[in-house]
């Protein structure tokens, strides 16, 4: 196993590499300048040619490429051109704040899901699996930004029973589970959470619907097993696979949304990526992306050996 | 007896409490992120009244407590500057005494040496980069720098240069002591900083917020703030800080989006509006070959355009523009080419010059999506696209980011990127005649020294330009300024559009508030009840 752990590290040394290439073209082949975050936009062509050279955009890309690289290795994913702050520290606090959000919204998009999938595929066809699937239809249709605007209009706006921007009452400096933080989270989670719903709710739908034509189910209810017994091995049966489904969709909403982080001001990697676009921040762009890139690898890598551990047949390379 | 000790024991602890309770506004600004706050803000003009003048003096500061007149340059470190007779390049600054850091540390001629050093010289240890970049621009000027004695520091200019007080206005002096204290460290130091000026730092949450507290110990004692602690949040979406300052999140906010202004008024909103130096307007090119070389077109195209219409699709957030600056300005003058809406004169302009609506003469102006200044960028761009094929020209735009056509705009209309391109659309900041005439009209400002991007050329206008340069005296200075801006209008220079107001909504928690004509606002004018 352990020979299998190593293994897959060496593999995933090239992916690394590769992805880093990646990120850093796609970062500076897009258009704009990077000197825009530094310098007053009416600065002259002159200044601009000074800066450049102090900063070392003016050297060749692989150049570039390469100094970056060996900081990234040793740990220094650079300083922000921006702010002037080290790129790892911004990267580290937007993922825990996306972390917080993203879990906030997969347990409400859970928990929902759930009810409505089980609600549909236990009533089949009946106007509670309509009202259930409709509701989940529109959760996977809705565009996520506009039902966030509409919830900020209705909730903030009109009635003003909850906080339309931020993290909490000072911002997301020592966030915790209170009610004061918690009235913040509720909007940006509940537009987060529509789309795990949605999906969620439908494999679970299906799911109830195949167990419950099983032969064990006929079984358990010719045995005389009540309505409740037998939806208690429903439950159990649905289970693994509803998990399964969730789990993926948290890795989704990890790697956090532009849209509603904007929308709602929440300082999580979805906002930081959008500063870092409109302010051609480049070291933070290349920053945030290889690191969320990096999660990805990981995360599979993560799987590939769980899986191995689980059912030693599917083992790779 | 019992009961009145009661009663007076609760009436008076109520009273310690409310004279305890701290005064806090929250402030929903329009920028992504706070700007630096080690001394020179980034994030353009617009940014000096958050982290800049609230932290922050400089030697020479403008008036911002005024509303109904444009302001001026006041002393603000400097006590008084003045030009040496014998050497018109040489200007000697009296600093102030007993102005004290907000570490405790004297401010003196030391202190701004070591300024100086920290933006213009790359070999002084305390140099930084990140500010030099924000300040190098404003301060052109500057050739040396010396301390004459404890209050007096002589800076020299490359040329005479009598407009170079200005140019003080965005140099800010942070305290040397304390970045010794934090360990010479800039990064540490914008979390700890310390400079002179009416506001203290309390906490920074880099892209979230900054509080600052009352420095009750300020110098200055006509701007001692009328709060107590001021949050700046940083809100980017118009409409999220609209929907921030109806919800109660915040008590003001900079520029509401125009969609909401009836729906704040309705909730008891105050929006506050005033001349702000910016202007919405197509800079064009008269090399050969454009055809804005012919000053009738140019006319037509300002003649061709129904202001108060815009202001109407902008919700009545913005003021006609008859010039490069607005006519309450010192730099106006008399120009004898009066801009209004006159179709006919367009269409009479446009045909003498050989094009009709059948016609038409087809130009392509590069234009950005939208982005700070540019307001309402598509809309208003369609809308004067419409006005124009009116009197026979068909414009076609090139639609980029806003910081690429900064790009463009700094190479300049000669520059291979803009074949086939004779006009941009970047609006201005004008606040200076530096700002709002030189750099564009002088015929010495083409890329890349300036940004005369049309490459307009008048020697009238030069010559005009080089004399106020070597005027000292205030009044005779804006004069000649404003014959320069008079031969700019005559000339039809640019097509100038709308000047921004800078909109404000305030809850009606805001008691007080001062709008001055500037992107400068003096962040201590806001009080509560």
């Amino acid at each position: 196993m352990l020979i299998y752990i190593l293994k897959r590290l060496v593999y995933v040394t090239p992916v690394a590499i590769g992805v880093s290439i990646v990120c850093f073209l796609l970062v500076h082949i897009t258009p704009g300048d990077p000197l825009s975050a530094i310098l007053p936009s009416d600065a002259t062509l002159e200044l601009q040619e000074q800066m450049r050279a102090a900063y070392g955009f003016d050297k060749p890309l692989p150049v570039q490429y390469a100094l970056w690289f060996w900081k990234v290795i040793h740990g220094d994913l650079g300083t922000s051109l921006a702010t002037g702050r080290p790129v790892a520290s911004e990267v580290g606090r937007a993922v825990s704040n996306t972390f917080i959000l993203s879990t906030t919204a997969t347990l409400i998009g859970f928990t929902f899901g759930t009810f409505f999938g089980f609600v549909a595929g236990y009533f089949r066809d009946s106007w509670l699996d309509k009202l259930a699937s409709g509701i989940s239809v529109l959760g996977v249709s809705v565009p996520h930004y506009w039902l966030g605007m509409v919830l900020v209009i209705i909730f903030s706006a009109q009635l003003g029973w909850l906080p339309p921007t931020g993290a909490g009452p000072d911002g997301s400096g020592g966030w915790r589970p209170d009610l004061e933080h918690l009235r913040y989270i509720i909007l940006p989670a509940i537009t987060m959470s529509v789309i795990p719903m949605g999906v969620i709710s439908r494999t679970v739908r299906a799911l109830v619907g195949d167990i419950l034509n099983q032969e064990f189910v006929q079984a358990l209810r010719a045995k005389g097993l009540g309505e409740y017994g037998v939806f208690k091995h429903v439950v159990t049966n649905a289970a693994p696979t509803a998990l399964a489904i969730m789990g993926l969709q948290l890795g989704y909403l990890l790697g956090g949304s532009i849209l509603i982080e904007t929308v709602f001001s929440w300082p999580g990697t979805g906002f930081l990526l959008n500063a870092a676009i409109f302010q051609r921040d480049l070291p933070l762009l290349q920053g945030t992306i290889l690191v969320l890139a990096m999660f990805f690898v990981a995360l599979n890598l993560i799987v590939d050996v769980v899986q191995t551990a689980l059912d030693p047949r599917i083992q790779r390379g | 007896m019992r009961v009145f000790a009661v009663i007076a024991s609760f009436v008076l602890a109520l009273w310690s409490v409310a004279a305890d309770a701290e005064s806090v506004v929250r402030y929903g600004i329009s920028l992504a992120d706070i700007p630096l706050t080690t001394g020179q803000p980034d994030r353009g003009a617009g940014a000096y009244q958050f982290t800049g003048y609230t932290i922050y003096d400089p030697l020479v500061a403008w008036e911002m407590d005024v509303a109904d007149r444009p302001g001026k340059l006041i002393p603000g470190l400097a006590t008084e500057w003045k030009v040496d007779a014998a050497d018109p390049k040489k200007w000697l600054f009296t600093l102030r005494h007993d102005v004290k850091f907000h570490d405790g540390s004297t401010f003196n001629a030391d202190a701004v040496i070591w300024n100086l050093e920290k933006v213009l010289d790359d070999k002084s240890p305390q140099y930084d980069k990140r500010q030099a970049s924000q300040v190098k621009p404003r301060l052109p000027s500057v050739a040396s720098y010396r301390k004459v004695d404890d209050y007096t520091v002589e800076i020299t200019t490359k040329d005479i240069d009598s407009f170079f007080p200005y140019q003080m206005l965005w140099f800010l002096v942070s305290s040397p002591a304390q970045y010794e204290k934090v360990g010479k460290d800039w990064d540490k130091f914008a979390s700890n900083p310390s400079g002179t000026g009416p506001f203290k730092l309390d906490k920074l949450l880099p892209r979230e917020r900054v509080e600052l507290v009352k420095n009750a110990d300020y110098w200055d004692k006509h701007r001692i703030p009328k709060v107590d602690r001021l949050i700046l949040i940083p809100m980017p979406e118009a409409l999220t800080r609209s929907n921030a300052l109806l919800a109660g999140q915040v008590d003001l906010i900079e520029t509401p989006a125009p969609d909401v202004l009836p729906r704040l008024k309705q909730a008891g909103m105050k929006i506050v509006t005033n001349v702000t130096p910016h202007v919405w307007n197509y800079h064009l090119s008269v090399l050969p070959g454009s055809p804005w070389t012919d000053v009738r077109l140019r006319k037509a195209l300002n003649l061709a355009i129904d202001r108060d219409a815009i202001l109407q699709l902008l919700n009545g957030l913005g003021k006609p523009a008859v010039g490069q600056v607005d006519p309450a300005s010192p730099w106006f003058g008399n120009p004898t080419f009066k801009i209004k809406y006159d179709l006919a004169e367009a269409k009479r302009l446009v045909k003498e010059a050989g094009y009709s609506p059948e016609k038409p003469l087809k130009a392509t102006f590069v234009i950005a999506q939208g982005g700070t200044g540019q307001m309402l960028s598509l809309p208003m761009n369609e809308f004067l696209q419409q006005s124009f094929k009116e009197i026979g020209i068909d414009i076609e735009f090139k639609v980029v980011e806003l910081e690429a056509l900064y790009t463009y705009w700094r190479k300049g209309a000669k520059d291979e990127s803009m074949a086939g391109i004779t006009a941009n659309n970047i609006a201005y900041v004008t606040s200076d005649p530096l700002l709002a005439i030189i750099r564009f009209f002088d015929s010495r400002q083409g890329a890349p020294v300036g940004v005369n991007w049309g490459y307009y050329a008048n020697p009238k206008v030069d010559a005009l330009i080089d004399e106020a340069k070597r005027t000292f005296d205030v009044k005779k200075q804006d004069e000649l300024i404003g014959q320069a801006h008079a031969l700019v209008v005559d000339d039809a220079v640019l097509v100038w559009v709308v000047h921004d107001t800078n909109p404000h909504a305030l809850s009606p928690k805001i008691k007080s508030f001062v709008q001055a004509q500037h992107w400068f606002q003096d962040l201590t004018t806001i009080g509560v009840e």
